[in-house]
């Protein structure tokens, strides 16, 4: 009976709504968690998973080897490789290709690749235009890879302690 | 200037007095609209700030061009007339809904003098016309042609029934405690600083008249009528364009207008707050005496802090029930408002309430 006397006054005196009203009225002075994004930028770690290239040697020689474990390994399917014997025995790719749209950047063909030729990088903003861009070719991914390279290395570097 | 005057002078009287009120007229609706469009710049801001993020910030510096971009959007955009709707009935409702919001307009006392229409059944005339609002409501419910824009009119209807009475009420009480309908009458009874306010005597009805404004006003936690997670838009679904639009103008004009009204039914308009608190002199000095003395600027601070509270609420609470609101309206407001009238009354009777001297 008392509780049901004292609930009766806490409604009617509007005593819940004033106490919810407080709340909100703190939360209009607080900081702003938004983060403005083309302006402001979250943090990103040296193993963010964006877009992917294709890295070189310093000498310019092209990493990849085509021994086509990132292709084994892509749980998408979205690894494409051809590969022939060069004039210089070597052997290389003539065809990469990576489907953007089916990859999920989960980051294996890294972790697969034992020349550290593949890699992503924390390029995330990026738009296809006509049908058929969303396919990499291996030109592509170089000009990425040369376009990029020092930020990759430094990565590699920060990360490298751990792998 | 003396060809301006010689002008004026050799226009007819008849003339003369329309071209006068006409200007008033302007004068009252331009830095209306202007708020109304800026109310809701102030509306996104606020929740949203209320909600730990910026609000709009891309349009103009701080997003402050935000509203015209809307209002400009708006503009170009096509009305579509929904198939079988009645046409007639279709374009005249967002005229109804504004219409009033303005038109009440004509008797609010920004101070003594400066008011468009002196009525002395003003207060008759503001509820008359806070009453008319939920017509263009009803009649766009009804005139689109779909279900759920008719479930939005008919609660709407209902709620302002319910909700009509209470505020009623709640007026009588200022109008047994001033002793005049007329709006600047109300005000000058309120004389003498903050505690001479009818917000004090009359606080239980004060109160109702707050809550029933923002039901009447279709607003959050009230906004049944357009409950945007049960029936989509409510009476507005089918609006586009312009039309929409001017549903959005008449919702903002009706909060502003209730918040003008409740500054000066309950919060003594124009009259500064430390009149007979601080000593006399002070309102001698210069500039700081003009602004603490009474002014236009009290009435606009005033207003300005009503619908804060409007947007506060809306930021806060959800959606009250539509059984609940009903529950709220007849079963809680109109007992309190009828017993404190009752006390109200008997304080008259033996002269012992705070407004007789």
């Amino acid at each position: 009976m008392k509780q049901r006397v004292a609930g009766f006054f806490k409604s009617f005196l509007l005593w819940e709504l004033l106490k919810g009203l407080r709340l909100t009225g703190r939360y209009l002075f607080s900081r702003k968690i938004t983060v403005r994004y083309p302006d402001e930028k979250t943090p990103q770690s040296p193993r963010f998973r964006g877009l992917h290239a294709l890295r070189r040697y310093p000498n310019g020689e092209e990493r990849c080897i085509a021994c086509k474990l990132c292709e084994a390994v892509c749980p998408a399917l979205a690894i494409t490789i051809d590969s022939e014997e060069r004039d210089d025995g070597t052997r290389r790719t003539t065809r990469y290709d990576i489907d953007l749209f089916k990859c999920i950047y989960c980051g294996f063909c890294e972790e697969a690749c034992p020349v550290d030729s593949i890699v992503e990088t924390r390029v995330f903003e990026y738009h296809f235009e006509k049908r058929g861009e969303q396919i990499m070719h291996k030109e592509d991914l170089l000009a990425i890879g040369d376009k990029y390279e020092e930020q990759i290395a430094a990565d590699r570097e920060a990360d490298s302690q751990y792998r | 200037m003396e060809h301006i005057t010689t002008y004026w002078q050799a226009l007819p009287p008849n003339l003369q007095l329309l071209l006068f009120n006409v200007g008033k007229v302007l004068a009252v609706m331009v830095p209306l609209m202007l708020s109304v469009a800026y109310l809701t710049y102030a509306e996104r801001k606020i929740i949203g700030f209320m909600q730990v993020r910026m609000g709009p910030s891309r349009v103009g510096p701080k997003g402050l061009l935000q509203p015209i971009a809307d209002g400009v959007k708006l503009m170009f955009k096509e009305v579509i007339l929904p198939a079988n709707a009645n046409r007639f009935m279709f374009y005249l409702a967002p005229v109804l809904a504004l219409g009033p919001a303005l038109a009440a307009w004509a008797v609010i006392p920004f101070n003594e003098v400066a008011v468009i229409a002196d009525l002395d059944a003003g207060l008759l005339y503001v509820l008359a016309l806070t009453s008319m609002a939920v017509y263009g409501v009803i009649i766009a419910g009804w005139a689109s042609n779909s279900k759920y824009a008719f479930l939005g009119a008919m609660r709407s209807a209902a709620q302002i029934v319910a909700y009509e009475i209470a505020m009623g009420f709640a007026l009588v009480g200022v109008l047994m405690a001033s002793g005049s309908l007329n709006l600047g009458k109300i005000v000058l009874a309120q004389q003498g600083g903050l505690l001479n306010w009818f917000w004090l005597p009359l606080f239980p009805l004060f109160m109702v008249y707050l809550i029933s404004g923002v039901a009447e006003t279709n607003r959050a936690p009230f906004d049944v009528a357009e409950g945007e997670s049960e029936i989509v838009a409510g009476f507005h679904v089918e609006y586009s364009g312009i039309a929409f639009a001017l549903f959005f103008l008449a919702e903002y004009a009706n909060i502003i207008m209730i918040a003008a009204l409740t500054a000066v039914m309950f919060t003594g308009g124009w009259l500064s707050p430390f009149t007979g608190v601080l000593p006399a002199g002070v309102f001698q000095w210069p500039v700081i005496g003009y602004l603490l003395g009474d002014g236009v600027h009290w009435f606009l601070l005033k207003t300005a802090s009503f619908i804060f509270i409007f947007l506060w609420l809306r930021a806060t609470f959800p959606r009250y029930r539509y059984d609940q609101i009903m529950r709220l309206g007849w079963k809680v407001f109109i007992p309190v408002t009828i017993i404190w009238l009752s006390v109200e009354g008997v304080a008259a009777y033996y002269r012992i309430g705070p407004w007789f001297d």
